[in-house]
């Protein structure tokens, strides 16, 4: 039987950090509520006290808890972030997931004790870059982006004296994280300063001539026929014309479903399976752990994984295996 | 305010997939004529591309330092397959100066060996900052999102030279899939280079026909124009000591004269702004990276040019920053 493979699920309140671990999820990661992680948005995230209470409680159950600290932080202003690490050690985190240069090398010299982590905001995408920052930093895990191919990553692996972690499901990413500007050119407001993309503050809705017209900072991302459900208009899934083509020019509003590579990533020697979505409810992480809990035992045990269980969870939405398949490109 | 502050003018690597003929004439041009203190070379977006020209880097690089500029050679953006982190230790070995636009090129570079940071580079704190000239930066050209609080922090946390973007449209994003590819029906590695045909890049327009985007290969940018013509002072008093024009069509050593006119008091940004709208690709300009407003903003007066190549024979469009005014 193969070391099985650690499922990583998100977190976006004490309730959904309790009930991943309930449904048996190995770590579990999640975030301050304040700009210093990259799902700062409204009524999300942790309190210091709710992340001591929560990870003494994940860590009662055997589950770790990872501190996503992995916006850039702001000039003049690091000493938020410095101080985030540094609460997030006191809290028994059992790492930390960082993305910034300065703050690696920071926390690599204040905090030599604490687990450190590569964010995918970090797109570290070769295995020279996963040396780099291993040997410079001490990093021990890296979370890969979201555009390399099953074959690409084994290669990684074999070229790595480190661990890697990936995406298998939820949200997807279309460019390479941590060097996507989009969301601030349009509202001003970015993934790698604040914490958000395609914020909610900026999106407005109009009817005009019987569509519903979603937009974003006054841009028209998607037109819905009337009755029709409009979906949230994430600036790069959204539908546009370039030279008489009109289509989803960067990506379909897709969601990324990696479960049927599960085996393909362990061959790959992937050491852990991300799952996306502090933004979600707990009954849908639980949902989803249970579900990836039972796949992973699956591969572990040389079974195959069970069909269908996962489909119900992409709520009808299309699901696409990204990157990890080369056609995508 | 250090109003007799000098600023030099950089010229960045050509984003677009220009043929090698044109690409050849723009550097010797360049060498030439154009009044820039700096000029960074080769291939910033897709490798794919390098073989068309890559001959030509090497002594296009002579001229320009023959004609007493200083050259860099950037490397890609975004490194993932073995031949392009072989490029990038061939890079690091050919003896000019490095710009680093993916981390992982340091691994190629021996510690303490001087190379510069490039805009695709987060370098957002100072921490990061002062890491970097520790490790040898000698000059960093600021990711273009970066508020402009920051910048006056960053100048006075070191004394390397400060660059940010001034000109041309703004990298937005880089990803594994080709959008003139997929765009032209085609994988990737199919692509037949199609993306020669916008040495601009190709427009991408919201269903209200509002200009929005261009897309170049695996990257994507903005519609509109970079202009800093607005900002250009209070850059100088923020400690910002270089203005990076990037590579468009056209006639470029002009462009250049004129951002030294401006540089030097000869023209004011308004009239800089008019005479260079023709240039702009995609008829508008933005500059609010620069001023703390959504990027696509534009503090300069909201005169688009009806006669401008890509509006001809559209309809008045209601202007993205008009309707961003309202919101933020």
């Amino acid at each position: 039987m193969a070391e099985m493979m650690e499922l990583v699920c998100p977190a976006g309140t004490p309730a959904a950090l309790r009930a991943a671990v309930e449904a048996g999820a190995h770590a579990v990661y999640c975030g301050f509520a304040d700009e210093t992680n990259a799902r700062n948005f409204p009524g999300l995230n942790f309190s210091r006290v709710e992340l001591a209470e929560s990870i003494a409680h994940a860590h009662r159950h055997g589950a770790k808890v990872l501190v996503a600290i992995n916006t850039f932080p702001r000039a003049g202003a690091e000493e938020t972030w410095h101080r985030a690490v540094a609460d997030a050690e006191a809290a028994g985190a059992d790492a930390v997931i960082l993305a910034d240069l300065g703050l690696l090398a920071h926390t690599a010299e204040h905090h030599p004790g604490l687990r450190r982590h590569l964010s995918v905001q970090a797109a570290a995408a070769n295995p020279d870059a996963i040396n780099f920052y291993a040997e410079t930093f001490g990093v021990r895990r890296f979370v890969l982006p979201r555009v390399l191919t099953v074959a690409e990553i084994a290669a990684i692996n074999r070229e790595i004296d480190a661990e890697t972690e990936v995406f298998v499901f939820g949200g997807l990413c279309v460019m390479a994280e941590g060097r996507c500007s989009l969301s601030s050119y349009v509202t001003g407001r970015s993934p790698n300063v604040d914490g958000v993309c395609s914020p909610p503050d900026h999106v407005s809705y109009e009817e005009t001539d019987g569509a519903l017209a979603a937009r974003l900072g006054g841009f028209t991302i998607h037109r819905s026929p009337k009755g029709a459900p409009a979906p949230y208009p994430t600036l790069c899934k959204g539908c546009f014309t370039s030279e008489g083509v009109t289509g989803h020019v960067f990506e379909d509003p897709a969601s990324l479903d990696a479960s049927e590579l599960l085996s393909a990533l362990a061959d790959a020697g992937v050491r852990a399976l991300k799952i996306e979505g502090r933004q979600r409810s707990r009954a849908y992480v639980g949902q989803v752990v249970r579900s990836f809990r039972a796949a992973v035992e699956a591969v572990a045990a040389g079974r195959p994984v069970p069909p269908g269980t996962l489909a119900a969870l992409t709520e009808g939405q299309a699901a696409t295996s990204g990157a990890y398949a080369k056609t995508w490109r | 305010m250090q109003p007799d502050s000098r600023m030099d003018l950089t010229i960045g690597p050509n984003q677009y997939f220009w043929d090698a003929a044109v690409w050849q004439d723009f550097y010797a041009r360049v060498a030439d004529e154009a009044p820039v203190e700096r000029v960074v070379l080769g291939e910033m977006v897709c490798s794919k591309r390098l073989p068309f020209y890559q001959a030509h880097i090497l002594p296009a690089a002579e001229r320009l330092m023959a004609a007493g500029k200083t050259v860099a050679l950037t490397t890609l953006a975004l490194i993932t397959l073995r031949r392009e982190r072989k490029l990038a230790a061939e890079l690091a070995a050919a003896g000019l100066e490095v710009e680093v636009n993916d981390l992982s090129a340091l691994a190629h570079l021996p510690e303490g060996a001087a190379f510069s940071v490039g805009p695709m580079v987060n370098v957002y704190n100072e921490g990061t900052l002062r890491w970097l000239v520790g490790r040898g930066a000698r000059r960093v050209c600021l990711p273009p999102e970066l508020p402009p609080a920051s910048l006056p922090v960053l100048a006075g946390a070191c004394d390397v030279p400060l660059e940010v973007w001034g000109w041309g449209r703004l990298p937005l994003a880089i990803s594994a899939r080709c959008y003139h590819a997929r765009l032209h029906d085609r994988a990737k590695d199919n692509c037949q280079f199609v993306c020669d045909r916008d040495p601009d890049g190709r427009p991408v327009d919201t269903l209200d026909g509002q200009p929005f985007l261009a897309v170049n290969g695996v990257q994507t940018l903005s519609a509109a124009c970079a202009n800093a013509a607005h900002q250009v002072n209070r850059l100088r008093a923020a400690g910002v000591s270089a203005l990076r024009l990037s590579p468009h069509s056209g006639d470029f050593v002009a462009l250049a004269r004129l951002f030294r006119d401006l540089l030097d008091g000869r023209m004011d940004a308004a009239e800089f702004s008019a005479r260079t709208m023709p240039r702009a690709p995609g008829g508008r300009f933005a500059d609010g990276f620069l001023t703390g407003a959504a990027g696509v903003a534009w503090s300069g007066a909201q005169v688009p040019d009806a006669d401008h190549p890509s509006r001809r024979g559209q309809e008045a469009v209601a202007t993205a920053a008009a309707a961003l005014a309202g919101k933020s």
